[in-house]
């Protein structure tokens, strides 16, 4: 492999990292506050991207206004998810919300073929997205640079919020201790909630930037994604926001890096992650970030 | 201040209170002692709208707190430290302290508060940076004290407060509260050390099987033949 080779796969590599990065940070973050493994969240993702199309072919909006308002509605969405599939069973065992995680998914993969159409639909790709810039003898597409930095925005942001802000605190204070949490006149429902509209607006990101690389929309489109976010979240810890973002670059430059070394192995693109999920789990199960501190009780 | 009437509460078969009626005089520090099991706990626990009571009244300030939300039993100025400190040890000591104003929006009040804890624990000051779970136990119950006092309580519950910790520092920590009471803040606490906690008592229940078994004036109970027998030892 060249270095032209090399440096334009970096580039993919980085933008595909940091499609994952943006989307394993919504499991990591709902697993931190609930212990749940949100299997919806692929499908919000999907959500997103639909929500995107519908903007700017039916509703004829201009793509900025498309983009945003496909990022409110995927918002409310997976609020409606965690509504209407988690909070009654808030008081359950843990295996009855997976289950029902499982269940939200797959109605909503349903749905969608029904409500979507099960035909593949095409994001129309406005032209800031879809130039090919030059650089020597490298060509790349637009949107794999502007990717990463919509991604770093992105996590800049949801940086200060759980850092810096009150909210954020108390977001990470119910992510330990729920009922202390109460205890401080925290509304541990509203902090759930608001857990699940950054994670939702972080897919519905990922999801229209997804569209505009890959512009092909399947209802089914976000289960891939959503297994492969999940493994990210895993390799680097689940329940570290810091972790996810590692392990979604990770997995992003390994699969693409793996594809360009030996171009025979395509065809096992996805199977790889899961053997990485394989590894992780047998040589450090609590994944880069995750720590076993202990804590003195 | 505050009276709990006919106080009933049921853990899923369980009649864990059994009509606790207690009351809680303005100014003044009250225990609760007995042994495990007695619903002394649970007895805090529903006054906070953690557990729901099947009957019986909560009255605080004239009004009726049975049942209302946890978050607006904090906000009237009642607060619990819970039993085992439970302080958010993935936060910094200060972040623990802001998060106790988490529902006041008076940045100078807070301040003020700040500056009034680090003065009753300045160990805490000198740590502020430091994540809560690195501390030990008395640092913690500190933290925990303190992150209570943070949201400006007129009721400063607290469910034993010295468990585990060294002599010491038990020492230490029950000064501090009657310090706290002196600033005029009210104390219903919960100790197994019932001696300690009686002598600083102006008022005690003592429960038994979910019920009132006996109350009394601090220093009458620290002097009743049948106390001593089951509770000091002596």
């Amino acid at each position: 492999m060249d270095l032209e080779l090399f440096l334009q796969q970096l580039a993919n590599a980085i933008s595909l990292g940091s499609l994952y990065a943006l989307l394993a940070i919504g499991y990591t973050m709902v697993y931190g506050i609930l212990r749940l493994i949100n299997f919806a969240h692929g499908d919000i993702f999907m959500f997103g991207t639909y929500m995107a199309f519908y903007m700017m072919t039916s509703f004829m909006l201009p793509w900025g206004a498309a983009f945003i308002i496909a990022i409110i509605l995927t918002i409310a969405f997976g609020v409606l998810v965690e509504k209407a599939a988690y909070k009654p069973l808030r008081n359950s065992p843990r295996m009855s919300i997976m289950i029902s995680a499982i269940g939200a998914s797959f109605l909503i993969e349903n749905l969608a073929i029904v409500v979507f159409g099960g035909r593949p639909k095409s994001l129309p790709v406005p032209d800031l997205f879809n130039r090919i810039i030059h650089i020597g003898n490298v060509s790349v597409v637009s949107i794999t640079f502007i990717t990463p930095i919509i991604t770093m925005v992105a996590l800049a942001i949801l940086m200060f919020i759980v850092n810096k802000t009150k909210t954020g605190m108390a977001m990470r204070a119910v992510s330990k201790d729920y009922e202390a949490a109460r205890l401080m006149g925290i509304d541990v429902n509203f902090i759930i909630t608001f857990t699940f509209a950054i994670g939702s607006a972080l897919a519905a990101i990922g999801g229209i930037m997804w569209g505009l690389k890959y512009p092909s929309l399947l209802p089914l489109m976000g289960v891939m994604p959503g297994l492969k976010c999940f493994i990210a979240a895993v390799i680097g810890g689940i329940g570290d926001i810091r972790g996810a973002v590692i392990g979604g670059f990770i997995l992003g430059l390994i699969e693409i890096m793996l594809i360009a070394v030996f171009p025979e192995l395509t065809g096992y693109r996805d199977a790889f992650a899961f053997v990485l999920l394989i590894v992780i789990l047998l040589v450090k199960p609590t994944g880069i970030m995750g720590k076993n501190i202990a804590e003195k009780v | 201040m505050l009276r709990v009437e006919n106080l009933n509460v049921h853990y899923g078969g369980i009649h864990a209170l059994r009509g606790i009626t207690l009351d809680v005089e303005e100014g003044k520090i009250i225990s609760l002692i007995g042994a495990n099991g007695a619903g002394k706990s649970t007895t805090l626990r529903t006054i906070m709208g953690l557990e729901k009571p099947s009957k019986g009244k909560i009255i605080y300030n004239g009004k009726e707190i049975t049942g209302k939300q946890t978050k607006e039993i904090v906000k009237s100025n009642l607060v619990l430290v819970p039993e085992g400190r439970r302080v958010f040890t993935n936060l910094s000591v200060i972040e623990n302290l802001i998060l106790g104003s988490y529902i006041r929006n008076d940045a100078k009040e807070i301040q003020k508060d700040l500056d009034w804890v680090f003065e009753l624990f300045p160990i805490l000051k000198s740590r502020q940076e430091q994540k809560a779970g690195t501390m030990s136990g008395g640092e913690q119950q500190m933290l925990a004290v303190g992150r209570a006092l943070m949201t400006k309580p007129k009721l400063l519950m607290m469910d034993e407060p010295s468990l585990g910790l060294a002599p010491l520092i038990v020492k230490n920590i029950i000064e501090i509260i009657k310090k706290i009471n002196q600033e005029g803040v009210t104390i219903l606490l919960i100790e197994q050390n019932a001696k300690a906690s009686l002598e600083i008592s102006d008022y005690a229940y003592v429960l038994e099987t979910g019920e009132v078994f006996m109350e009394g004036k601090g220093m009458d109970l620290l002097n009743n033949e049948e106390v001593k027998k089951a509770y000091l030892g002596t």
